[in-house]
This record gives structure tokens, C-alpha cells and sequence, in this order.
């Protein structure tokens, strides 16, 4: 079986999804006839036609709108947003509608809305975006952001499944950087279950998307210096997986969290605090973070890999960790 | 303004010093330059000046504690600045909040001298907290136990402790700063005898048999193992000593070369008679003319270089199957200290006339009891001399120097009869010894060496001065 990128495992998700229920859809801007912005949906619109596969106006709240509607009318609508980045307009209709509508109602909206976010690639200020955290903070949404083709295309296979509505990240320096083979077979990943990646004993490393391949090689650096990390994938930041999250603290008594977001107001700290309050008495150290830094993410090359964790950061704050 | 104290970097390789000693109490004067503190590095003990003039106003890191450089030691309150409330030494606990009890009226919060209790005149361990904080409060941090001895440590190891029924605060860390970490309680609890019975830090009082203290931790403890089992060593009355970090660097180097290297040991008897007389005719005149003493040792650098010239794998390090020969003779000059043992280094000795040696040899000699020494002058050494004799030994067998090949011993000078022409005479005599790395100097180098040298302090010709 040949080796597939994660751009092609999320695409391969939407096609075996939208065949083997009728009720799931796809929306969104050049989606159709143009395949969308990475191509991910590129020869959907020849397989299901067009009253499955809907070019949107660029009118991000309209599409959300119209896609929880759908969804109260039986459909399954995976909605994509160009460039994560501009979930921001239609924020009312997520966090207001989509979010509340089962809970006020009793009425889910089973909706996926995914699309390409993440730094990298020089995409400056507005492409670039990681705003998962303003999703994190609103209960009722599932908040996904995979790290490997096989587990973007089985979590984005459960989230087009979940009845509830889930935002799916998809970190677009990975589309095709990363690449695996897939089973043939029908598979999904369990939203909320974080992964370990790595196993280590002396401190526990938690990441999710690009960051993760990025800690990854700095347990390899880490590992030559005698210093074995852990390295937790969570996969899903909402709902998040305490308990493995707790599991591996307790066994490395170091934490160190690496993400890609802004620093404040970012998992990390939302991680350090379940951390204190559930695992105090396991703490060898303080918990450690590594993250972009607190501004825009900047178009100039250098000056976007300031911001965004290097792996040498990653190592530096380990090795200080595992010091401690 | 506040200027802060940093732990400097002595040395290149150096990443981390200790404080050794403050030569000032928060609230004391002190004037830019004025040595503050003492430190001891890997390398090298020294004194460490002010860097401004004005009042020593906080202690952020205690007396014993190893810190990464450039950390925060200390500020001090430049000149003309007030000494902005009480200074609150990070060794002293938290201040609880300000919490003024009923009827304990909580007093101004005050930038200078508050009226009752000038901080700067409150001894270092009952320094109050912060400016403002109620006198109740006070008494309860200074109450919590002696500041500067509190152990940093963690969540996790104040569990671990009370659940196998340690006292952290009887323990040595080596996390950062001294802090105890996991893995060094996990070591007292995997050790095992000392549980549950709190044994005090390394201190001086004597302890019951039977009560074996907690392994020391530290980097000297790592690699330095003991002869026999730990219970075996602690019986009857005793007091356990912990060892400087002076003395730490000792042992390991110590441990270290005699696995390393292969010591062969060769005497030699050397008749200074002649040497003896010269020194004693122009010892004076000598101090005199230069300013410097006239001592021995000079004769035997001189000698010593004279010796590598000749024989230079004497002279060199050993690199894996690699020989370096070193072109410099840097002749290191074990000096016995009160409080252990540094080996300055005469740099380029082999440039030196016998002035600029006996001038070097007492520069050091006196900078090294003074802790006046650089980093760079303990470095660097291609071979070293050490005087056993100076303390009355005939001779004594050392051990080498690393990265060295060789190190020379010189007993006592004695006047000892002695066979001449089959005539018995009265001569000043020296036994000469030499400590060898035989995996790159064989005996017939180590001996033609001495040879040399016997021969150049035997048939001394040089003028001293």
C-alpha cells in the first residue's frame, strides 16, 4: 500500500465519510471546482456532485449558519475553512450557536468545521494562525489537532461521526512533510485520547501537532545526553485526556509543555494547573513551558523562526528540567 | 540604586560556583572592590570584590549553597540610595501575608529605618520579611527555623520523605542551587539504614554507634567510592566532616589519576651541599636586591627544566594513543594550604632567568594562601614539583598531576655523612623522587632524567642573581 501524506489521509477521511453516509456534506470556499486552497477536497466534487459538495461565498459566518442548519435537517456538513485564521468572523455562529445548541436546545449540530492551520511556512500574520484556544475555552465544541496522517484521518473520521460539533485543525506545514501507510481497512482514532509517543523516565514532554515532531527530535538530542523524555501526543485539547496527561507525570515527576500557540492563554497553562492541582505531590520540578512567542506570527522568515519552538529550545528547557 | 552581585565565571569551563563565606552582613558597608565573598569553583577558591560601593542590602544566596553563574548572589544599595526597607535574604521563609492580628497594630510601611527596629542592625536570620509585615508575623517566619539552613526540595520529595519518614531539611541536594531532588532522596531511601532515623547533616556532634548518616550527595560523592560498607565505617563515637569542595576536587583528581596512569616510582640522592652554601651566602642580599626570598625550590625548577629539555616525553600528556609534548615548561608548585592543597603554575618557566622563577614561585605561592589566585593560574601545568620535605618527610612517592606524566618529589634537606673518595664527609643531602606514567615514560628516561638533574644541582654554575 503506498505511503499516504496526511493531506491525503484527511482527504481519503471526507471521501470514505461522505460514501459511506449520504447525510455527510461538504461546504466551503473553492472546495468544489477548484479542489480547495491544498487541494485537500480536489475530486469531490466529480465523485458527489454538487448538491454534496457546496462552493461557498467568502462569508465564513454564512457558511457556519447555513451548515448548522443543515445539521438540524439530518446532514453531517464538513465545513472548510480556507485558512484557519478566518474562523474568526464566523466566532458568534461557533461559539454562540453551534457550541449552546444542544445544551439550550437539546438540538446537536453535528458539524466538522477543519481547515489548514499553523505556522512554518511563511505565511505571515493572517495564514499562520493556531487560534484552537478560543475554541478550548468554549464548552460544548471538540477541539482536534492531529499530528500524523493516520490519526488526522481516523480522528477526522470520529469527528465527522460525533454529534456534536467539532473544530479540526490541521497543521498545514505537515500536509505533506509527513507521510505513512494507512490501513486498508475502515479506522478511527477515539477523540479525547492522547497518545505517548515516546517512552521516557525522566521527564514527560506534552505536545500535539508540528510541535510534536519537533520534540520528538529533541528526546533523540535529549537521548544522547542521557536524558530519556516522554513525549505525550494529545491529539484532542478539548475534551483533554487528564489521565494520561496525569499517568506520565506521575511517573517522570518533570513536566515540560511545548506547543505552537502564543504562550499566554495557552494549553500549557491550562496543563500546568490540571498538573498542581491533581499531581502536586508528584512534582519534582516546576512545570516548564516552551511556545511561540506572545505577538503576531511574523511574514519574515527569521523572524518567524524566532517565534515559533525551535527544536533547541525544546532540548534547552528539558535539559534544564531534567537538572532541576 | 541597586546593583546586583553575580556569581562570576572563573574560568572558561566553569558553569557553577559556590559560596563559600560572606565577608559582609546585609546592612554592612562595603566599598567597590572590597573582597564580599569567597567562592569555590572547580578550579580555583577565590575572593570576590564589590562591584559598587554601598550598602550590602540582601543575600540571595547562602553560605554552602552552588549556584550556575551569573546567578543573582546578592545586591547591594549603591551610595546615595536608602536602603529601601528590610532586605529579605531568599534563604529566609516566605513572609506570610500581612495579617494584622486584633490589637497588633500593623506598623507604617516605611522605605528607611522603621522606628523601633532599624533593619539594617537586625541580624541576618531574623530579618523581617518584608517592609510592613506585622511584628506577628515576623516572630512566625524567624520561628520557622533557622533561614539559611532551610533545603530547597520539591512536592514530590517532601512526600516521598514523609512517607518513609525522612527529614529533608538533614539532607544534601544536587539539583540546582543544592536543591533536593528525586533522585537524591530516592538514593537515602534506597540506601536504606538511615530511615526514620533523621540523621543530622554532616555536623559535628557525636553521634550514638549504630546511626549511620545519609549517604552524602554531590558530584565528589559519584565518583568517589567507599573501601568498605558505609555501616562499617561509623561505629563507636564519632563526627562526620563534610568535605569542602576543595576537598572534593582533590580526592577525585586524586582517584582519577591513579587509575589512569600507571605510577612507577625512582629516588634519587642528591648532595645540594654546594646549592646549600650559595644560598646561604646570598640569601640576604637577595631579598635585599629584589625584594623576593631566595628558597630552594627555585634551584630545583631550574634544574627540573633542564631535565624536560633533554628528555622532553617527561615533559608532555597523554591523548589516547597520542603523545603531546608540550614545547612550554609549565612547572606547577603543590603549595600546602590550611585549609587543603593548589598547585599554581610558573607559565613558560623555560623562559624565565632563576630571578624571574623565584620570583614567580613566591608571587603565587602567596597569592594561592591569600585566594588571590586566577583561574588560569592553576592551569596548564606540564609537569609539578611537590616538597614533601617542607614538612620533614625524607622523601615522599606523589601522586600525578593530570594531564602530567611526572611529578617531582623533594624530602628534606639533611646534612648526612657521606662517602667520598673513601672519605666519610658531611654534605647536604636530598632524596629526589620521581612519580612516572610508565605507559608513556620507561625507566631509563625516568632515571637519565633524574640523572640530569642531579647533575645540574650538583655542578651548579648559574649566578642568582
Amino acid at each position: 500500500m503506498a505511503q499516504a501524506t496526511m493531506l491525503e489521509a484527511i482527504r481519503q477521511a471526507i471521501f470514505e465519510e461522505m460514501e459511506r453516509d449520504p447525510a455527510v456534506v461538504a461546504v466551503g470556499e473553492d472546495i468544489g471546482v477548484y479542489g480547495g486552497a491544498f487541494k485537500v477536497t480536489e475530486g469531490l466534487l466529480a465523485k458527489f456532485g454538487p448538491d454534496r459538495v457546496m462552493d461557498a461565498p467568502i462569508a465564513e459566518t454564512g457558511i457556519v449558519g447555513a451548515a448548522c442548519g443543515m445539521s438540524f435537517l439530518g446532514l453531517r456538513p464538513v465545513v472548510e475553512m480556507q485558512f484557519i485564521d478566518f474562523i474568526a468572523c464566523c466566532f458568534n455562529q461557533v461559539t454562540n450557536f453551534a457550541a449552546k445548541s444542544h445544551y439550550l436546545w437539546d438540538a446537536p449540530v453535528p458539524i466538522v468545521i477543519r481547515g489548514p492551520s499553523g505556522g512554518g511556512v511563511h505565511g505571515g500574520p493572517f495564514h499562520s494562525a493556531n487560534p484552537e484556544m478560543y475554541f478550548v475555552h468554549t464548552p460544548g465544541l471538540k477541539v482536534v489537532y492531529p499530528s500524523t496522517a493516520y490519526d488526522a484521518k481516523g480522528l477526522l473520521k470520529s469527528a465527522i461521526r460525533d454529534n456534536n460539533p467539532v473544530l479540526f485543525f490541521e497543521h498545514k506545514y505537515l500536509y505533506r512533510r509527513i507521510k505513512e501507510e494507512l490501513p486498508a481497512e475502515d479506522y478511527t482514532v477515539p477523540l479525547g485520547k492522547a497518545i505517548v509517543r515516546r517512552k521516557g523516565q525522566d521527564l514527560t514532554i506534552i505536545t500535539y501537532a508540528a510541535m510534536m515532531h519537533t520534540s520528538l527530535e529533541a528526546a533523540d538530542e535529549l537521548a544522547k545526553e542521557g536524558i530519556e523524555a516522554e513525549v505525550v501526543d494529545l491529539r484532542t485539547l478539548l475534551p483533554l485526556d487528564r489521565e494520561t496527561i496525569l499517568a506520565s507525570v506521575k511517573k517522570t515527576n518533570r513536566l515540560l509543555v511545548v506547543h505552537e500557540d502564543t504562550r499566554t492563554g495557552g494549553i500549557a497553562g491550562e496543563i500546568a494547573a490540571i498538573v498542581c492541582e491533581e499531581a502536586f505531590d508528584d512534582l519534582d520540578a516546576p512545570v516548564a513551558r516552551v511556545t511561540a512567542l506572545d505577538t503576531p506570527v511574523p511574514y519574515s522568515p527569521p523572524l518567524e523562526e524566532r517565534f515559533l519552538p525551535q527544536r533547541n529550545d525544546v532540548v534547552a528547557a528539558a535539559r534544564k528540567l531534567a537538572k532541576y | 540604586m541597586a546593583v546586583n552581585v553575580i556569581m562570576p565565571q572563573m574560568g572558561e569551563s566553569i558553569f557553577e560556583g559556590t559560596v563559600t563565606k560572606w565577608l559582609k552582613k546585609p546592612g554592612e558597608k562595603i566599598e567597590r572592590d572590597e573582597p564580599l565573598f569567597e567562592i569555590s569553583t572547580d578550579k580555583v577558591d577565590a575572593e570576590i570584590p564589590s562591584p559598587a560601593s554601598g550598602i550590602l542590602q540582601e543575600i540571595k544566596v547562602a553560605e554552602g549553597q552552588t549556584v550556575p553563574i551569573q546567578t543573582v548572589v546578592g545586591v547591594i544599595a549603591a551610595e546615595g540610595a536608602a536602603v529601601a526597607a528590610a532586605p529579605a535574604a531568599s534563604a529566609v521563609p516566605p513572609a506570610p501575608a500581612p495579617k494584622p492580628a486584633a490589637g497588633t497594630p500593623a506598623p507604617p510601611a516605611v522605605s528607611d529605618a522603621p522606628q523601633n527596629e532599624a533593619p539594617v542592625q537586625v541580624p541576618e536570620k531574623k530579618l523581617p520579611p518584608a517592609s510592613g509585615a506585622p511584628q506577628q508575623a515576623r516572630t512566625a517566619a524567624s520561628s520557622q527555623g533557622n533561614g539559611a539552613e532551610k533545603v530547597r526540595s520539591s512536592p514530590l520529595v517532601r512526600r516521598l520523605a514523609k512517607e518513609h519518614n525522612i527529614d529533608v531539611a538533614q539532607l544534601s541536594g544536587t539539583g540546582a542551587g543544592g536543591r533536593v531532588s528525586k533522585k537524591d532522596i530516592l538514593g537515602v531511601i534506597e540506601s536504606g539504614p538511615a530511615q526514620g532515623t533523621a540523621a543530622p547533616r554532616p555536623a559535628s556532634a557525636p553521634r550514638p554507634a549504630g546511626v549511620v548518616p545519609p549517604p552524602t550527595a554531590g558530584t565528589a560523592a559519584a565518583s568517589l567510592e567507599t573501601a568498605v560498607p558505609r555501616e562499617k565505617m561509623y561505629f563507636g563515637h564519632f563526627e562526620v566532616q563534610p568535605m569542602t569542595v576543595m576537598r572534593q576536587r582533590i580526592a577525585e583528581h586524586m582517584v582519577m589519576s591513579k587509575r589512569v596512569s600507571p605510577h612507577v616510582y625512582s629516588v634519587d640522592e642528591v648532595d645540594v651541599t654546594e646549592i646549600a652554601k650559595l644560598r646561604g651566602k646570598m640569601k640576604e642580599k637577595f631579598e635585599q636586591t629584589t625584594g623576593t626570598k631566595l628558597s630552594f625550590m627555585p634551584f630545583f625548577v631550574r634544574a627540573a627544566i633542564e631535565g624536560l629539555r633533554a628528555f622532553p616525553t617527561v615533559n608532555s600528556s597523554v591523548d589516547g594513543t597520542n603523545i603531546v609534548l608540550h614545547k612550554e615548561c609549565n612547572i606547577g608548585i603543590a603549595v600546602a594550604l590550611d585549609w587543603g592543597l593548589i598547585v599554581p603554575v610558573v607559565k613558560n618557566a623555560e623562559e624565565k632567568n632563576f630571578l624571574g622563577i623565584a620570583r614567580s614561585i613566591n608571587d603565587l605561592a602567596e597569592r594561592a594562601r591569600a585566594k588571590k589566585l586566577k583561574p588560569e593560574e592553576v592551569q596548564e601545568s606540564t609537569f609539578c614539583i611537590t616538597n614533601p620535605g617542607t614538612f620533614g618527610g625524607l622523601f615522599g612517592l606523589p601522586i600525578i598531576s593530570q594531564p602530567n606524566v611526572a611529578i617531582l618529589g623533594l624530602g628534606a634537606i639533611e646534612k648526612r655523612p657521606v662517602v667520598i673518595d673513601d672519605a666519610i664527609a658531611i654534605r647536604s643531602m636530598v632524596y629526589l623522587t620521581l612519580s612516572y606514567d610508565h605507559r608513556v615514560v620507561d625507566g631509563a628516561i625516568a632515571h637519565q632524567f633524574m640523572g640530569k638533574i642531579k647533575h645540574t644541582l650538583e655542578n651548579w654554575t648559574e649566578s642568582v642573581l
